[in-house]
């Protein structure tokens, strides 16, 4: 395949990649969105830290820091750290359960790009100058009250982008549930595919209410709708609600697949099944359950009252609980193994003592009273950055370096990798832990700038340094890739000498089919058992060779996703041009159409032959590869 | 799959809307759409709730003199009613009676588009009254829940009408017995969020 | 995938789906005349109410209308969309999970939106 890939135009290529089906190559797709916004966002990160460097600093206005501050935190979690772990799941996840593809790779490749759409959309703000400027939360009485389009860019945008994580969530719940190869309970699944499970059910619930509150934003702003204004009766307490009903399970969507990939690289490079698996999956499980029933810990400042705030503060710190069940498992899966320090284990070792700091400031803050002084300070924005860079983001860079021989077939350099490692996590704790003290000397957060003699300059100058430390580390990462894309070392099926999943048994990369014969599950860490028992292929078949079904390609999706773009550009005009309205009803119709389409037309698949297969196993027993 | 494959009404599958794996995930996907759904929903009867006749100062309207039960009782029975045909269509879609379903999802269909109309009359009566989409924190409540609904009896419309047609001349087959059976399961969460409407909207609604 | 295989019901057999079939098909109506009969009482309760009818105050009349709407919606579900039958162990997961958050944020927003 990749020979044959080499020699086409590049129109072709690209063509390839616009219709593309195929899982793995649309989690390559995830993450290379995914890392473009991550430097976007990050470059923001960069011009805020710059800003406060010292005090009375004019390198931005006042109105551009809260652009940056609103695009840094909407970009991160929704078009960053979201679509990247969206790629580990596509990539990853089908090959660990043994299928051949997602449930429905048509809707798998209409999520993508309706989550890349949506991310343009929200950018394209920048060229316009207009740009979303309420915080990331946009809380309605700012954000009604903003001029210009920007927060208009923010309800489209996450709207469009929303759709697709919507979509995406509901592909990977039914790959699991359906797809699994013979043999693979639910209790044989691979913590990671467990994690992607709960996150996506998280996603299926918490994604709805986030719909309906940007809608009611975008009736609010543009079509004449009063839910949030209190001079027409309206309550922006509800926006909060809304928010938060979808922004508490939110944040457990990021974290639990970056628990998932922790587990996965412990297990891994300690050379040890996972301890305590059940009470593993069971946790993840409580989390998921817990995480809606938390969301009013935000609002703790809002007044709505001793007793619901005592309700949300007891429910908050019971999630502490199965979270430190995974972390004592983590501890005792290290505990006693064969420990081999790979980068992987490196950030895993470093993200539980930053995640449990993290978790410790969380429970602080679920305290209502002691909320009462925290809220709004530095110590909020040293805690969320202590729990999503101390855990997300340093699994996502875990999860680079562990999968991408897996994803590219060759091995990024663990000399660079580990200087990567050593730049971010100093980087990280020299950014954000003097934060914290920042917060209790009364920094209030979202601040563009703070004047001299409060006692806040070394420590503001402390964490810019930390944060160029951060940016050093990104640079080395990419200076890595490239170097070793040029050098183009292939490895075999299993670089890492000891993957235990079934991913781990197939070549790197695999074939568009993934499997030659579905395998058979033995039990927890398949691969792990048939390695033991000597067996080379390290699966055992459940099926002879056989002809394979696989979906056709579409160009719908990207079709379909653009007619949404354009509606959103018409809904945003429709007010003060002509040409608004007729641009809406357009973008509507083009969408109506392209699914009309999709609808009318039959999608069978195509057959990918005995033969065929026999041939790429062939080439790959002689060495070959296919 | 072969579309041209022939069955018989005795070698048509017993569960026809899950007979492939294709067909499987189709249902499940669905089903947790439903599920989706159902929060979405909630979300909107939420902020209904809480918006429930609030206003600018001088606001005149107010749900028990607003709504009319007559019209809403004529609705869900049309609606009711067109739950129960197409609990018929898929009746027949199990045993394997191609032209008996489609009768039967063209009754529904036709049952549907009497709602809708119904329910575009009763909003243009408000907006004639004043009640208008912008007047107040309550109409965009109002209007948004039950215009969502409206929404989804409009989409289901434009779906059936489609698979109807599109179908009309090859028949049954296992690649769309699924697309009808998900219709229907469609159909029947439209008529759940309509039972929770007149309940919640406009029953409580007047009774204030 | 590979092709499903096709079997062939025998006539005793077919008979058999045939009468079951039916039978489902009856208890389909019943349910239906139950659901309407439900509505009708429910709109009936209200406009006695309404009326002013002794006995049906507001403390009798929500609670029944709440009653026959979650029954009504158990019955579409659970016979309408065939909940009961084998191999709905997911979709029930599913919509049980969604109605707990949907019983939760309604309960929130009458409750703690600070009016």
């Amino acid at each position: 395949m990749s020979s044959v890939a080499q020699k086409r135009g590049f129109g072709a290529a690209l063509w390839d990649w616009m219709t593309t089906v195929d899982h793995k190559k649309i989690g390559i797709l995830y993450l290379i969105g995914g890392g473009f916004f991550f430097v976007v966002g990050g470059i923001e990160a960069m011009i805020i830290r710059l800003q406060l460097l010292k005090p009375n600093n004019d390198l931005v206005s006042a109105g551009l820091f809260n652009d940056l501050i609103t695009m840094h935190g909407t970009t991160m979690i929704f078009l960053a750290a979201m679509p990247i772990l969206f790629g580990f799941m596509n990539y990853i996840m089908p090959l660990q359960i043994g299928a051949r593809d997602v449930a429905f790779p048509f809707i798998n490749s209409l999520g993508f790009w309706m989550f890349f759409f949506g991310g343009l959309f929200l950018n394209i703000s920048w060229l316009i100058g207009q740009v979303p400027d309420a915080g990331w939360t946009s809380y309605a009485s700012l954000s009604l009250a903003s001029t210009g389009h920007g927060i208009d860019f923010y309800a489209i945008g996450l709207q469009i982008a929303g759709g697709g994580t919507l979509m995406a969530g509901i592909n990977f719940l039914v790959t699991i549930i359906n797809m699994r190869a013979p043999g693979m309970t639910y209790m044989r699944m691979p913590l990671f595919t467990w994690t992607t499970f709960v996150a996506s059910a998280m996603i299926l619930f918490a994604f709805p209410p986030l719909t309906v509150g940007l809608f009611f934003l975008t009736f609010d702003r543009m079509f004449g709708g009063n839910f949030f204004d209190h001079t027409m009766g309206g309550n922006t307490i509800i926006w909060e609600h809304i928010f938060w009903i979808f922004g508490h399970p939110e944040v457990y969507i990021l974290i639990l697949p970056a628990f998932g990939i922790f587990s996965e690289i412990f297990s891994i490079f300690s050379r040890k099944r996972l301890f305590g698996y059940p009470a593993m999956v069971f946790a993840t499980v409580l989390i998921g359950f817990l995480g809606f029933m938390v969301w009013a810990h935000h609002m703790f400042t809002v007044g709505l009252g001793p007793t619901a705030n005592a309700i949300f503060a007891v429910a908050t710190m019971a999630i502490a609980v199965p979270t430190g069940v995974k972390i004592f498992n983590w501890l005792l899966t290290i505990w006693g193994g064969s420990i081999s320090m790979t980068t992987p284990m490196l950030y895993a070792l470093g993200f539980i003592p930053s995640f449990v700091m993290g978790g410790v400031t969380g429970v602080m803050q679920g305290a209502a009273p002691l909320d009462y002084q925290l809220h709004d300070s530095y110590f909020i924005v040293a805690h969320f950055h202590y729990v999503i860079v101390g855990g997300v983001v340093l699994a996502i860079l875990a999860g680079v370096h562990l999968y991408w021989p897996k994803m590219f077939g060759t091995m990024l350099s663990e000399t660079l990798g580990k200087i990567t490692f050593v730049f971010f996590f100093v980087g990280f704790h020299c950014t954000f832990l003097i934060q914290h003290w920042l917060g209790f000397w009364g920094m209030p957060r979202r601040v563009w700038t703070y004047m001299d003699g409060q006692g806040w300059n070394t420590a503001n100058l402390i964490s810019s340094i930390g944060a160029l430390l951060m940016a050093i580390g990104v640079i080395v990462l990419v200076i890595n890739i490239i170097m070793t894309t040029v050098k183009n070392v292939r490895v075999g099926n299993d670089p890492w000498g000891d993957g235990r999943t079934l991913e781990w048994a197939i070549p790197s990369p695999p074939p568009f089919y993934n499997f030659t014969q579905t395998p058979l599950v033995r039990g927890l860490d398949t691969v792990y058992i048939e390695k033991m028992e000597g067996n080379t292929t390290m699966l055992t078949p459940a099926e002879p060779v056989q002809d394979i079904h696989m979906p056709n390609g579409s160009i719908i999706p990207f079709f379909m996703t653009f007619g949404l773009f354009i509606a959103g550009f018409g809904a945003m005009f429709h007010q003060e041009t002509s040409w608004g309205l007729p641009l809406l009803i357009f973008g509507l119709a083009w969408i109506f159409v392209s699914m009309a389409m999709r609808s009318v037309k039959d999608d069978l698949g195509f057959y990918v032959t005995k033969e065929e297969i026999q041939r790429d196993i062939d080439n790959a027993r002689k060495g070959g590869r296919n | 799959m072969d579309l041209n494959k022939k069955f018989t009404p005795e070698t048509w599958p017993e569960h026809p809307e899950r007979a492939t794996l294709e067909a499987k995930n189709k249902f499940v996907g669905f089903w947790l759409f439903l599920g989706g759904e159902t929060i979405l929903f909630a979300t909107l009867f939420a902020t209904y709730m809480a918006l429930k006749n609030k206003g600018p100062s001088g606001f005149g309207f107010s749900t028990q003199e607003l709504y009319q039960l007559p019209l809403v009782f004529v609705m869900t029975l049309l609606l009711l009613t067109s739950s129960l045909t197409s609990v018929y269509a898929m009746h027949h879609m199990k045993n394997y009676n191609f032209k008996k379903m489609q009768l039967w999802l063209a009754i529904t269909a036709i049952l549907g588009l009497c709602f809708l109309g119904l329910e575009v009359y009763e909003f243009s009566h408000y907006v004639k009254e004043g009640f208008t989409f912008g007047n107040s924190a309550f109409s965009s409540a109002f209007f948004t829940l039950v215009g969502t609904h409206g929404f989804h009896v409009a989409i289901g419309l434009v779906w059936v009408t489609l698979l109807i047609f599109r179908n009309a001349k090859r028949g049954l087959n296992l690649y769309n017995a699924t697309k009808y059976y998900t219709f229907s399961l469609y159909w029947h969460f439209i008529d759940v969020v309509w039972v929770f409407i007149f309940t919640v909207v406009y029953l409580m609604g007047v009774i204030g | 995938m590979a092709e499903i295989e096709m079997y062939k019901r025998s006539p005793i057999e077919q008979d058999l789906f045939v009468r079951r079939s039916k039978e489902t098909m009856r208890g389909q109506v019943m349910m239906f005349s139950l659901m309407i009969f439900m509505t009708i009482c429910s709109f009936t309760f209200v406009v006695a109410f309404q009326q002013g009818v002794e006995g049906f105050t507001k403390y009798m009349v929500i609670p029944v209308l709440f009653l026959f709407a979650a029954v009504q919606v158990a019955l579409q579900l659970y016979y309408f969309m065939h909940m009961k039958d084998k191999g709905h162990g997911v979709p029930q997961m599913f919509m049980f999970t969604g109605a707990v958050f949907a019983f939760l944020i309604p309960l929130t927003f009458v409750t703690i939106v600070w009016w």
